[in-house]
């Protein structure tokens, strides 16, 4: 029976971007995710415009999947068989604060479906999937803080049972003054040993 | 195996899986028209619970745990379902081999207004909600929290399923609810999405949604119930279109992908399923997508309904009530019809129930999609 | 109606967060939702929102976006047209 590795992991904090735990980039000046997040796709070149439609933390997951997919050879997998597995603690909080103030005052009173739709943790998920064609499982999870036996067995299962060959997983999340991402790729091509010791290991590798 | 051993709704027909079917086979509605400013300028139709109701059921459980702390709305809706999915089994929920997975989209999302005092702030945290849950019923371990739009209740069964297979759990009570609130309607009112009257699945004059608020429970287990037909999770799935992030493929790429994935783990094929309950939320775009996946499977055989014309879409609690009835409508073997349904508008020929029928239905596929381009499937059969 | 058509741009810019765009990049006859600035059903419905809270026109019927939200020089006939207070289309 294969067994699943972390070929390749992510890491963005502090206005700075970490690929296998090496800095790749790093924008000091940019206050707040937003600006950090166009700081760091003026530097990838995506071209994606889409992406301005996003709300902070979709943006967050989007660079921080861009970063890590960018050089993985999809074409090896078929598209039902990449999933995507996230969590967080704050769910779309920031996001949500935007919409709450659209809609406190009758007075004021214009709710935005851009807005709105941003909502959902899991839109990050579909910004993700429609960028890189990603049409496998699907789960986000909140918890409290990064929890790796979660993500571990979680993928594993999915994995042993053939549901899905490769994974995007991790944590992505974004509170009133801070932002942090944390994805890895896994599958059976070989890397880091997949399971919550490593896992854990890997995560605090940037604190 | 996976068993399902029992269930529980909390919804406006009803505080127990029998008595919300009881009402639908009655033909009642619990969709009505709500006229507060709480949650929005004019008035919208949508199922709401009654929270005179909700408290002295609630008064009562607290009773009997002996629990004097204070409980959101919606808290105390999941927390009288699990007692109740529980009271129907043998299920020790404070052992280490029972897990709690709890489905929801926006949780305590009233709470954000800051217009409620009585709780902290945090209250509005996901994982916070799940915490009072977990202490509630002093289950050992940290409560699993899936937040992936409306799917996420049908996710969560499956997830249960999984985790019971891979003998990580014995039992896993799956819990989801979702409250209505301004923040719930004026979005989708900007979404323009939302039925001026109680929705109409597939029905050629469809022309939205409708809210509802509800919670429920399904325990699923590795242990048969003893002296009674069993009903058995057989395969379920999710898949993303990558298509877009509001609206679902017109193709049901997503949709199709997971009824694959599902027949796959079922080792099943499409002429097996008898019945379909369908997501059939009653937008224009959603019904015509599920009717293409339905097609494109070779499952136009199959009866298929919706019960969201009764309940309204309870978001993170659609998937396990509907799961709910549709288990309660194979023990009986009665196909409730698809309330608001009339005429066909969906371009496919697919067999949607417009009266209650007598039908013996063993075998049976659930579908959910979702924001986000999200879309799960599920396979159940009498075993 | 000049002056209108430029006023939108900066507002349908704004609104639906065209990054990179200028107000002189975005031509009055161009279709909006087709190859030109390739918006989708969200970026209809925020211009249903941004015609009630800048120029106080509701809409009631998404379907009606189509025509009015063609160009922005249809745009701006149709703010021209009906913006007498609060207009009910």
């Amino acid at each position: 029976m294969d067994n699943l590795f972390v070929e390749k992991y992510c890491h963005i904090k502090n206005n700075s971007i970490f690929v296998d735990g090496k800095l790749v980039y790093a924008d000091k000046d940019a206050e707040g995710l937003r600006a950090f997040a166009k700081s760091a796709y003026r530097h990838l070149k995506p071209s994606y415009n889409k992406f301005f439609k996003m709300d902070e933390i979709s943006k967050l997951g989007f660079v921080a999947a861009e970063v890590l997919i960018s050089d993985i050879e999809l074409s090896s997998y078929s598209e039902e068989d990449i999933s995507i597995i996230i969590s967080n603690s704050d769910s779309t909080l920031v996001t949500d604060k935007n919409h709450q103030d659209t809609i406190d005052d009758f007075d004021n009173f214009f709710p935005s479906p851009k807005v709105f739709v941003y909502t959902l943790p899991n839109i990050m998920i579909g910004e993700i999937s429609i960028r890189h064609k990603l049409k496998g499982e699907n789960t986000f999870f909140i918890v409290e803080k990064f929890n790796e036996e979660l993500i571990v067995n979680h993928i594993n299962s999915l994995f042993l049972t053939h549901k899905s060959k490769a994974f995007v997983g991790g944590w992505v999340n974004q509170s009133e003054d801070d932002y942090e991402a944390f994805l890895f790729w896994a599958s059976d091509k070989g890397g880091v040993p997949f399971n919550a010791l490593e896992m854990k290991r890997l995560y605090n590798i940037i604190t | 195996m996976i068993y399902f051993k029992s269930s529980n709704i909390i919804s406006s027909l009803g505080f127990d899986t029998k008595e919300t079917f009881t009402s639908m086979l009655r033909g009642e509605i619990g969709i009505k028209s709500i006229n507060n400013k709480k949650y929005y300028p004019e008035a919208f139709p949508a199922s709401m619970i009654d929270e005179v109701k909700l408290d002295k059921e609630f008064d009562l459980i607290a009773i009997k745990y002996a629990n004097t702390k204070k409980y959101t709305k919606l808290e105390k809706m999941l927390i009288l379902s699990v007692v109740d999915a529980l009271s129907k089994t043998d299920v020790d929920i404070k052992s280490k081999r029972t897990a709690i997975i709890l489905s929801t989209t926006k949780g305590n999302i009233d709470l954000l207004s800051g217009d409620n005092n009585s709780f902290d702030s945090k209250r509005v945290l996901l994982w916070k909600l799940g915490e009072m849950i977990q202490d509630f019923f002093n289950n050992p371990n940290k409560i699993i929290v899936i937040s992936n739009a409306c799917i996420s209740g049908v996710l969560a069964i499956v997830t249960a399923a999984m985790y019971i297979n891979a003998d990580m759990y014995d039992n896993v009570v799956v819990a989801g609810g979702d409250i209505v609130s301004r923040f719930v309607v004026s979005g989708f009112m900007s979404f323009m999405s939302l039925s001026p009257t109680a929705c109409k699945p597939f029905d050629i004059n469809r022309d939205g949604l409708s809210l509802g608020e509800a919670a429920g429970t399904v325990i699923v287990s590795r242990f048969e119930n003893k002296n009674q037909q069993n009903i058995i999770f057989k395969g379920g799935a999710t898949a993303n279109d990558a298509n877009h992030i509001s609206g679902p493929s017109r193709t049901a790429e997503g949709s199709f992908i997971a009824i694959s994935k599902a027949f796959a783990e079922a080792d099943m094929s499409p002429n097996q399923i008898n019945h379909i309950s369908a997501h059939g939320t009653a937008t224009p775009y959603n019904d015509e997508m599920e009717s293409i996946a339905i097609e494109r499977h070779n499952l136009l055989h199959a009866s298929v309904n919706s019960i969201k014309g009764y309940l309204g879409h309870t978001l993170g609690a659609a998937g396990i009530i509907e799961t709910a009835i549709l288990l309660e409508e194979m023990e009986q073997n009665i196909i409730l019809k698809t309330a608001g349904f009339e005429n066909s508008g969906v371009s496919q020929p697919i067999n949607i129930v417009s009266d209650n029928t007598n039908k013996e239905i063993s075998c049976c596929l659930k579908m959910a999609s979702g924001f986000g381009g999200s879309n799960a499937a599920m396979i159940i059969s009498k075993g | 109606m000049e002056e209108l058509i430029e006023k939108l741009k900066v507002q349908i810019i704004e609104q639906l967060n065209l990054e990179d765009m200028e107000p002189e990049d975005i031509d009055a006859e161009e279709s909006l939702f087709g190859e030109g600035l390739g918006l989708d059903s969200i970026d209809a419905l925020e211009l249903i929102v941004l015609l009630e809270k800048e120029y106080g026109i509701k809409i009631q019927n998404p379907k009606d976006g189509q025509k009015i939200f063609f160009s922005l020089k249809t745009m701006a006939e149709f703010i021209q047209e009906n913006q007498k207070g609060t207009a009910e289309v």
